[in-house]
């Protein structure tokens, strides 16, 4: 799957690890969260970087206690019309001080990625398939927001913001 | 509203139709796959015979001609073909109330 | 020329006086991105690049359903109220693009019947350029916010809820957070004592009001709705300042996106989520939420809120003595202008002023709709008489909201001509009714023709008043959009066998003592839903004591007479 970054495709420096498969040793990986909260302890010298993957039922809170362990949040969009992504990676930025990569899969629409970007994910792994112009049009659809996101868009006028995501 | 054949192995007159994609304007499946805006025009089947009806639905969805297709129940009569649900009726004959009077 | 005007003459070249909010370059420069996003996303459908599946979602942000005979545009009339620049727009859009004639809803907007989708991003456009728009009138967002349709005119008034309605409004305008939230999200607020706005059976519902340093602050309710389970809200703050307003909403905005129900259409509302958490656990949760927020980034700074209070600045109302003799001369001697005063004007803070309710209830007419030439007639009576100002109340009537008393018989007699001055505001004929199964794809019965059917059952003038004030609400199904759970006496179209059959309730009430209609038994036909409101009405008027309305008489008998009146055997 494309792994996109300000609308460019990047070069995906994770792997992702089932649950019963042995960690690689000096690669990144990513982990289910349920495996990071087994595996915890054991985890706790590894010192190649760390990712986590959620599902949107998983609230930010229950993860937060991990945050300074991952290098990478993924949050998985079941549907793109369950918006809870949204939420858990604002709250993970803003109420936890989460600094790392965030990164958005699932079944998740172009017409979204400003959105995506506004409350602080840093890359999407687009659908197999995806036409990546569309994506990267779509970076630069809006310029004018009417509200404060976690991009730095200096205010305008009023509650007005200038984007320049693209 | 059936998205599928309920009625199998009946003979109950069934009828195609669905909203064309551009306008929005109710269509009804006639002979040969065209989508006509008259409900006298409409291909009638009979129970699970619809089935084909609906594949031709997802077929026409898929090529972007219409949207949402389903099976209606129909009567065959002296008056022609006239759907079983008030709500179908109201598609097919339109509004029961004319624009407000200028 | 004032602030506002100079703004408004720069940017528009259309000078207004009406209290709307200005669009400025920006406001201009978003909504011209929005169209053309737009006008991709219909350009991808029809070439097959989005499935319905997708698109449904993206559309519906624009307002558009696909109903029964066609699209359906659902125009955003930002909590009420238009220029008389902006009514003739659409007065031209429903020329172009739809069949002549539009209709106003219980949400204070207007809605088209008759789009197609592939000019829809051609009407879209044209409404831009009126700074018009169908922005989030659809879909699981945040919907337009509603207010009363005498804001900034009512005499009880206490602060203008304008104001923080086009806050709220640009606030939730492609938020980037809550754009795809469990289900619609409906926010409603008012200024004055006196709920016009029916705050309590809203997602959201705000009471602005003024606090003992003569600051503005609000009361918050939250988890109230009407549909298929109709529940009164709960009131989260008895005081929420000026400055935390927005923080707040983001907080309760949070909580529901993150834990509203996602499984089931029908158990996703807001009000659900209050309902099964209890509501003291809901209110933790969003005081919680919003204790967490960073609070640099989230107060609203009162400049703000003064550089958008400019655009409603009252209007250059002229110093006039209250109630003029003219007026109570004019009110003596012609009984139809005084049947009209009483029942279709509403008192008006500044004195010599007056608001007057346009009837959309003609007798045997449709409900709330208009026609184009009926538009362009009211935009001219708005420009003369009203500071270019009309608004839409939920009820769907249109309100003259500024008028000189002086002018109001001047006023009353252009009505008359355009057929729109039926005196019938607050009576058993000023009917709520949704387009129900005309048009409606989600109806299980028409609304409409019962409406036209009752209006023309209770047509006598004198009987009407003799009622006195009731509520009729009509909805065509469940959903509720003709706000039947609210009327005093509620009708819901509900689906027999394919057959139209209709249930009543009666005893509802939006406004300060807001109650859910009970029902009175089984649902009737079509053909026997007139005899059975009459009988209703009926009972009512056998049981009353002197000076109660429907709804104090109902409170206290019961329902007990009127349901023995309906299904007793002959």
């Amino acid at each position: 799957m494309p792994l996109l970054e300000k609308g460019v495709p990047v070069e995906d420096r994770f792997v992702q690890v089932a649950d019963d498969a042995p960690l690689p040793a000096d690669s990144p990986a990513v982990i289910s969260f349920a495996r990071l909260q087994r595996d915890a302890d054991a985890l706790a010298g590894r010192n190649v970087p760390l990712g986590v993957q959620m599902a949107s039922a998983t609230q930010a809170r229950d993860i937060a206690p991990f945050l300074d362990r991952v290098a990478l949040v993924v949050i998985e969009f079941p549907k793109f019309r369950d918006g809870r992504g949204f939420t858990i990676a604002r709250t993970l930025r803003e109420r936890f001080g989460y600094a790392g990569e965030l990164r958005a899969c699932g079944h998740i629409l172009p017409d979204q990625y400003e959105f995506l970007v506004r409350c602080g994910f840093t890359s999407v792994a687009v659908p197999e398939g995806a036409d990546l112009g569309v994506w990267a049009a779509a970076l630069d659809r809006f310029h004018v927001a009417y509200q404060a996101g976690m991009d730095a868009a200096p205010v305008i006028s009023g509650l007005r913001r200038r984007l320049a995501l693209g | 509203m059936q998205a599928k054949v309920k009625t199998k192995g009946t003979a109950q007159p069934l009828v195609v139709t669905a909203n064309r994609l551009r306008d929005g304007r109710v269509v009804w499946l006639a002979e040969g796959g065209a989508w006509v805006e008259h409900l006298a025009q409409a291909h009638v089947f009979l129970g699970e015979q619809a089935e084909a009806g609906l594949a031709e639905g997802a077929e026409a969805e898929k090529s972007q001609q219409v949207v949402g297709a389903y099976v209606a129940e129909v009567s065959v009569g002296p008056a022609g073909i006239v759907p079983v649900r008030a709500r179908e009726r109201f598609r097919a004959l339109g509004p029961s109330v004319g624009a407000v009077a200028a | 020329m004032d602030i506002v005007e100079g703004h408004a003459a720069l940017n528009a070249g259309v000078s207004t006086r009406a209290g709307i909010y200005h669009y400025d370059e920006y406001d201009r420069e978003f909504l011209r991105e929005r169209v053309a996003e737009f006008r991709g996303q219909v350009g991808r459908r029809l070439a097959g690049a989005l499935t319905e599946d997708e698109f449904k979602p993206l559309r519906l942000m624009n307002g558009l359903y696909l109903q029964l005979h066609a699209y359906m545009l659902r125009c955003a009339i930002p909590y009420g109220v238009l220029s008389s620049a902006q009514m003739r727009q659409f007065a031209h859009v429903a020329r172009v693009y739809d069949r002549g004639f539009g209709h106003f809803t219980t949400r204070q907007n207007l809605q088209f019947n008759w789009i197609k989708l592939e000019e829809a991003p051609d009407a879209l456009a044209a409404l831009a350029e009126a700074d018009l728009h169908a922005l989030q009138t659809s879909g699981n967002c945040i919907r337009n916010v509603t207010t009363d349709e005498f804001a900034g005119a009512a005499a009880d008034e206490l602060v203008d809820p304008r104001v923080y309605a086009e806050i709220l409004r640009q606030w939730s305008t492609l938020h980037p957070e809550f754009s795809f939230l469990p289900r619609k999200f409906k926010i409603a607020i008012t200024g004055a004592p006196t709920d016009r706005a029916a705050i309590q059976v809203h997602d959201i519902g705000l009471l602005a009001k003024p606090g003992p340093a003569g600051d503005v602050g609000f009361e918050v309710w939250a988890g109230g709705g009407l549909g298929r389970v109709p529940i009164i809200g709960t009131k989260l703050r008895d005081w929420l300042s000026e400055r935390d307003f927005l923080g707040y909403m983001e907080a309760i905005l949070r909580v529901y996106n993150a834990l509203g129900g996602r499984e089931n259409i029908h158990k996703a509302r807001i009000k659900i989520l209050v309902r099964d958490l209890g509501p003291e656990a809901f209110i933790r949760l969003v005081e919680d939420e919003f204790a967490a927020l960073p609070r640099e980034k989230f107060p609203l700074d009162p400049a703000v809120v003064a550089a958008i209070q400019a655009h409603f600045a009252a209007p250059a109302f002229a110093d006039l003595p209250h109630a003029g003799t003219d007026l109570a001369l004019r009110t003596a001697e012609n009984s139809p202008f005084a049947d009209w005063v009483a029942h279709n004007t509403h008192p008006h803070k500044q004195p010599g002023y007056i608001s007057a309710i346009i009837s959309l209830k003609p007798i045997g007419g449709i409900p709330g709709d208009a026609t184009a030439d009926q538009m362009d007639a009211i935009a001219d009576l708005a420009d003369r008489y009203s500071f270019d100002e009309v608004r839409v109340t939920h009820y769907q009537n249109l309100v003259l909201p500024h008028v000189r008393q002086d002018e109001l018989f001047d006023v009353w007699h252009a009505l008359r001509g355009l057929g729109l001055a039926t005196p019938n505001i607050g009576t058993v004929t000023d009917i709520i009714a949704c387009p129900g199964l005309d048009y409606c794809s989600l109806a299980n019965a028409r609304a409409i023709p019962v409406a036209q059917l009752l209006s023309e059952r209770f047509a006598d003038l004198r009987r009407q008043y003799d009622i006195g004030p009731i509520t009729l609400n009509i909805s065509g199904c469940i959903n509720a959009c003709g706000h039947h759970h609210v009327g005093a006496i509620g009708i819901l179209g509900v689906d027999k066998k394919g057959e139209e059959f209709y249930q009543l309730t009666l005893g509802g009430s939006a406004g300060n003592d807001a109650a859910i209609g009970e029902i009175i038994g089984p649902a009737v036909p079509y053909d026997a839903v007139v005899d059975a409101v009459e009988t209703v009405v009926k009972t009512y008027v056998a049981q009353r004591r002197p000076g109660e309305a429907f709804l104090q008489t109902y409170r206290r008998i019961g329902m007990a007479p009127f349901k023995d009146a309906l299904y007793a055997t002959a």
